[in-house]
């Protein structure tokens, strides 16, 4: 393999993997600061995706689709917030999962009925159409650089957001002991509520940003939301550094591992095997990794809670 | 006794009451048919694209099958064996129906094969074809009306073997109908396949894949990637700028995709027994009136389940409507006596279509929604390669 083919795919799993981050973000803080397992969090990344391509149609732009969609995904995080999840936070996990598996089918239909069940499209904005020629004959799309950077940009925001300003410190604090801040006088119930918005507003950004890139359909969410609780847990319950550098970790893992099992398979096995082999056990590889390094870390790499 | 339960008790009464009404209000010499189409699910479009197909033609049949009143029951597979199984199972013993139609997946039709045709009733299979069905296993009362999936990727190694393309990039999913894509492109394809990319049908991402597509240069690239798998391939090999590598493909760009692929699709290759462009008279009528009442362009899906209602038409006027006659009613199958909207066809000794294939290529029409139009014939009179397998007289 050539330097510039490896260069474009470690590329390709930096971008994936701050994709990833963005939704792994949000999951990590609700369930760090809540101890609430959100499995819900997939279809607020795929609603997200819904409204951005529903207001960018209704605008004509895919910025004031976008600037549309943040405050709706917002919204509906606190609406989902206070009619369902306000109710299971007292309840054991396997409570919460039912129920929001349940809000799973729930809005996967729903968004099934009101758009319909074939795929949406959503043009890649005219600002940043086009590429840059990393390589011979492959352009790399102006768009992905975009998410990129707009990914890393979220990444310093949220870091910021959380170990500099005083809500940050009330989060750490949730997540590190809830019941102690809430004896320390701080408003737990409200503070949950403005971090679950966030979190939903968060996946939602990255369903829009994903809406270029990826079919919006129903059901879109399901896949992210697994690799997004791969992240959660390599990275630490709760901890946002921890969700940073186990996105990239997952994302590059997962490109590297598709572009170059096949190939060391073939070190030794015959041509035909070894792709299916290697395709096999590239999938696996994430899993593989997360199984690794919870031995050695079973808390994950940066813990928020400690006992 | 609660006033509820007495409720309860008298309303299932009154059911029972009302279900032998019902059956009495069903005009003598009518026929029932039971569609099988996934509404649930991301699949449903193509479930949706099968329904609307077949009332069209119910619709220009004025509602009747060889000139008895149709009924239609509608059974939603959820893309679920298990499921698929207990409600075709309904419609053959309360529902009385007396053909099952539809079914968009392999698996599907696997699992009700044996309930349908077991209880003497035909099964029409309006997409499925698997190989399973068309050798050994092939069965009095099973008919498709779309092909067997081999022919349809056998036809782009022709065709890549037509232009002289000597190296190709193969990358399907990696499971089993994926490999039988490889297997059926393989079996007209002679020359070099430059690498074979096995991707999980869950894959987001094809950044890693492209990238390697760019790296190995081939003359073509032939895929298998149906559904959302193939919304996100087209437009990000658009966007990868690959897209004067040709795009060869099967199952991955249609009209039921083309909605969401757009632009980045046009100029894509596809291969298929029907397209909308197809100059028939059966054709034109189907695909204008189709858009007019539905108001989407129609996919071989819509079109293969609009061949069946005039192939059971047909059928049944040839049995003079004597649908207890199960050997009238298969020799009127066979004789297949309709105009097709792919203009030739009939059926072969298995009760699969032997039709012509052709290679497509997507493009955008003046009213600014996209079709796959036709670009020449690969295949004429195709015989599925199972056909000689099958012991049935």
């Amino acid at each position: 393999m050539s330097t510039g083919l490896f260069l474009v795919q470690a590329l390709n799993g930096l971008q994936l993997g701050i994709l990833l981050f963005l939704v792994a973000a949000g999951l990590t803080l609700v369930f760090g600061v809540m101890d609430f397992i959100n499995l819900a969090h997939g279809v607020q990344y795929m609603l997200g995706a819904y409204l951005g391509a529903a207001f960018a149609a209704a605008t004509g732009s895919f910025w004031l689709g976008l600037l549309l969609a943040l405050p709706a995904a917002l919204i509906f995080g606190l609406l989902l917030e206070v009619l369902v999840f306000r109710h299971l936070y007292d309840r054991d996990h396997l409570s919460q999962v039912l129920a929001t598996f349940g809000v799973i089918l729930f809005l996967n239909q729903a968004v099934k009925a009101i758009w319909g069940a074939a795929p949406l499209q959503v043009p890649v904005p005219a600002l940043l159409e086009g590429g840059v020629v990393l390589m011979p004959g492959l352009q790399y799309p102006l768009y992905r650089i975009a998410v990129l950077g707009a990914g890393v940009a979220t990444a310093l925001g949220l870091w910021f957001l959380v170990e500099r300003t005083r809500l940050g410190m009330l989060v750490r604090a949730g997540a590190t002991n809830s019941p102690m801040v809430s004896a320390l006088g701080v408003d737990i119930r409200r503070l949950f509520m403005l971090v679950f918005a966030f979190g939903a507003m968060l996946a939602g950004f990255a369903g829009v940003l994903a809406g270029p890139i990826f079919s919006v359909e129903p059901g879109m969410g399901d896949h992210v939301l697994i690799l997004a609780f791969v992240v959660i847990v390599i990275g630490g319950i709760g901890s946002i550094r921890g969700a940073f550098i186990a996105a990239l970790i997952v994302g590059l893992t997962d490109t590297l591992g598709k572009s170059l099992m096949p190939d060391l398979m073939r070190l030794f096995l015959d041509p035909s095997a070894a792709r299916q082999t290697g395709a096999a056990l590239a999938s696996m590889l994430v899993y593989i990794a997360m199984a690794a390094i919870l031995a050695f870390r079973p808390r994950g790499l940066f813990p928020a809670r400690s006992g | 006794m609660s006033s509820f339960s007495r409720r309860t008790a008298m309303g299932g009464a009154l059911g029972l009451l009302a279900a032998p009404a019902i059956l009495h209000a069903q005009p003598a010499g009518g026929v029932k048919i039971g569609l099988v189409a996934v509404q649930t699910g991301p699949q449903a479009a193509l479930g949706t694209q099968l329904r609307d197909g077949y009332l069209m033609g119910l619709r220009h049949l004025n509602g009747r099958l060889g000139g008895l009143t149709a009924e239609t029951v509608m059974i939603d597979d959820e893309l679920r064996p298990d499921v698929a199984v207990t409600k075709v199972r309904t419609a053959l013993e309360r529902d009385r129906c007396d053909f099952i139609v539809g079914v968009v997946f392999s698996n599907i039709l696997q699992a009700i094969i044996r309930p349908v045709t077991e209880a003497n009733t035909f099964l029409i299979s309006t997409n499925a074809g698997p190989s399973t069905f068309a050798g050994r296993g092939c069965n009095p009362f099973f008919f498709t009306t779309s092909y067997n999936n081999d022919q349809v990727h056998s036809v782009i190694g022709q065709v890549c073997e037509d232009q002289g393309y000597k190296r190709v990039f193969v990358m399907v999913p990696n499971y089993q109908a994926g490999r039988d894509a490889v297997a059926g492109f393989k079996s007209r394809f002679k020359g070099e396949v430059v690498d074979e990319v096995y991707v999980p049908l869950t894959q987001l991402d094809f950044a890693a894949e492209l990238a390697k597509i760019a790296a190995a240069k081939p003359d073509a690239i032939f895929t298998f990637m149906p559904g959302g798998l193939g919304v996100n391939l087209v437009r990000q090999y658009r966007q990868a700028g690959l897209a004067h590598i040709p795009f060869l493909s099967t199952f991955t760009v249609d009209e039921a995709t083309l909605p969401a692929q757009q632009d980045s699709a046009v100029g894509f290759f596809s291969a298929a027994t029907w397209a909308p462009n197809m100059d028939n008279a059966a054709n034109r009528r189907f695909v204008t009136d189709f858009e007019a009442a539905f108001n989407y362009v129609p996919a071989s899906y819509a079109a293969q389940a609009y061949d069946s209602t005039m192939l059971l038409d047909a059928a049944i006027r040839r049995a003079g409507g004597r649908l207890a006659d199960k050997d009238a009613i298969r020799a009127g199958l066979r004789a297949a006596d309709f105009a097709s909207v792919r203009g030739n066809f009939k059926f072969g000794v298995n009760h699969y279509p032997v039709q012509d294939f052709w290679l497509l290529r997507v493009a955008k029409r003046t009213d600014g929604k996209f079709q796959t139009e036709t670009v020449r014939k690969v295949l004429e009179n195709d015989v599925d390669p199972w056909a000689a397998e099958c012991r049935m007289r």
